[in-house]
């Protein structure tokens, strides 16, 4: 399967994406409202923490539902030029967090480069790398990042949609869950996700469908009581994520006739816990090329930071983007339906 | 009236209350109760509803329940797993009737 770009499919426009996000059959509630009528609008940040940054839209899969619409066709790349001016940013700003997505992050040549200088910074910086798992195996110069996730002290962040071959390949393409086994198997060989060994594997569900996920708790003790009879696989916390409504996702949901059912009920489940905690209020999502935004999301529908000249990661202007109103568009219902939803799983 | 099911009529549910709210209450109520987590989980239960929704042939409850299931982690195999509990028990009370048929044919064969 070829990209959404790559097809040259309208749904790669970011512009077509918010239109029909906007569109009128949706007229019933605008997200702003719901916001408003909690006092939440405008939507300010609490403090800036965490530094998420997209190193590249390359990757060696090709998931149904990505909202990066990333895939082996995707030639963007962040620089080295980009990278410096993040570890600028991580340094002088304190940045307690730092999140490496893509893409394949692996992929980007001065990834190990990256994560080296970051570490130089400081040994407290807690990074996090959201791996597919599949890399690790995709290439024997893969073959030993789990050793250099563990000299570094990194975080593993890894989706598995569910602990079946047919859900999971069903999702992300076939024979992806038997590579994931095999580098969960190899991740916990050298301690992720072992009790009391400090190395932290994470596993990120998300449904493979247009409805909502389960409540994260009794999903996390079904995915460990499964991974373990199945397959002695151990790891630390299930993030449940909600699939918001853009790009590859969301091609699905028009192209299969599920869009407004799947909008209305992200409407009815609006959760003003949910609200107050979401993401956005807390990171800021810089994209390959610099430029920065409030959310990975919204960095894929193109939506800058609202705040003037601190839009590039050269430019960081701490105090402008401390004070800066969140963009929030129709898909933000993705993050305040039931449980919520974040990178982080549930936030409420 | 074209058909006699509807699937919009069923975001419609809550609307009996329009007839006869104090027992639209109750019941809303007691079906509230009874989904929440207990001795059994709410997963638990869901799937029971699936297997049920079958074995009365509620279209409504085929629609919300298989939703819900999904909603609450189960997969495809489960789910059908569950209808096949009702079809196992339904087959089987009237394969049990049997018994009958066969004590009245022994009774009156030589």
């Amino acid at each position: 399967m070829k990209s959404l770009k790559a097809r040259s499919n309208q749904f790669s426009n970011p512009e077509y994406e918010l239109e029909v996000l906007e569109s009128t059959e949706n007229e019933g509630q605008l997200f702003s409202d719901k916001l408003a009528n909690v006092g939440l609008y405008p939507l300010k940040p609490t403090q800036i923490e965490i530094l998420q940054i997209n190193m590249g839209k390359m990757c060696n899969q090709v998931c149904k539902h990505c909202h990066v619409d990333a895939g082996p066709d995707r030639k963007e790349i962040m620089t080295r030029e980009v990278m410096k001016a993040c570890l600028q940013v991580i340094r002088q700003h304190l940045v307690k967090t730092v999140d490496l997505t893509g893409g394949a992050p692996e992929m980007n040549p001065d990834f190990r480069w990256f994560v080296e200088e970051i570490r130089k910074i400081s040994p407290s910086i807690k990074i996090i790398v959201r791996c597919n798992l599949t890399i690790i195996l995709a290439n024997p110069k893969y073959h030993d990042l789990p050793e250099f996730y563990k000299k570094h002290r990194i975080e593993v962040v890894s989706s598995l949609p569910y602990f079946t071959a047919i859900k999971t390949d069903s999702q992300r393409g076939e024979g992806v869950f038997g590579k994931s086994i095999k580098a969960l198997e190899m991740l916990n060989e050298i301690g992720y996700g072992m009790p009391d060994s400090g190395l932290i594997l994470n596993l990120v569900y998300n449904p493979a469908g247009a409805f909502l996920p389960a409540a994260q708790s009794a999903l996390e003790d079904q995915f460990k009581k499964k991974l373990w009879d199945l397959y002695q696989i151990q790891f630390n916390s299930l993030f449940a994520i909600t699939n918001l409504p853009i790009s590859r996702f969301l091609e699905y949901l028009v192209s299969s006739g599920n869009y407004e059912g799947y909008m209305e009920k992200l409407m009815e489940a609006f959760n003003p816990v949910a609200a107050q905690n979401v993401m956005c209020r807390t990171t800021i999502s810089v994209g390959w090329d610099g430029y920065l935004y409030d959310c990975d999301f919204n960095q894929m529908l193109d939506l800058k930071v609202a705040a003037q000249n601190s839009q590039h990661i050269s430019t960081w202007n701490q105090q402008a983007l401390t004070g800066r109103e969140i963009i929030v568009r129709q898909h933000c219902f993705g993050c305040t339906a039931g449980a919520g939803s974040s990178c982080g799983g549930a936030t409420s | 009236m074209k058909t006699y099911y509807d699937p919009e009529d069923l975001k419609k549910f809550g609307k009996i209350a329009d007839f006869q709210k104090p027992l639209a209450d109750k019941f809303f109520d007691y079906y509230g109760a009874v989904f929440q987590e207990g001795a059994l989980t709410a997963r638990e239960k869901s799937l029971i509803a699936l297997a049920v929704a079958h074995a009365i042939q509620c279209p409504y409850c085929i629609d919300a329940y298989t939703v819900d299931t999904l909603e609450k982690g189960c997969d495809e195999e489960q789910m059908m797993e569950a209808v096949h509990v009702a079809a196992a028990i339904r087959g089987g009370a009237s394969l049990v009737h049997s018994t009958q048929m066969m004590n009245k044919a022994k009774e009156l064969s030589m």
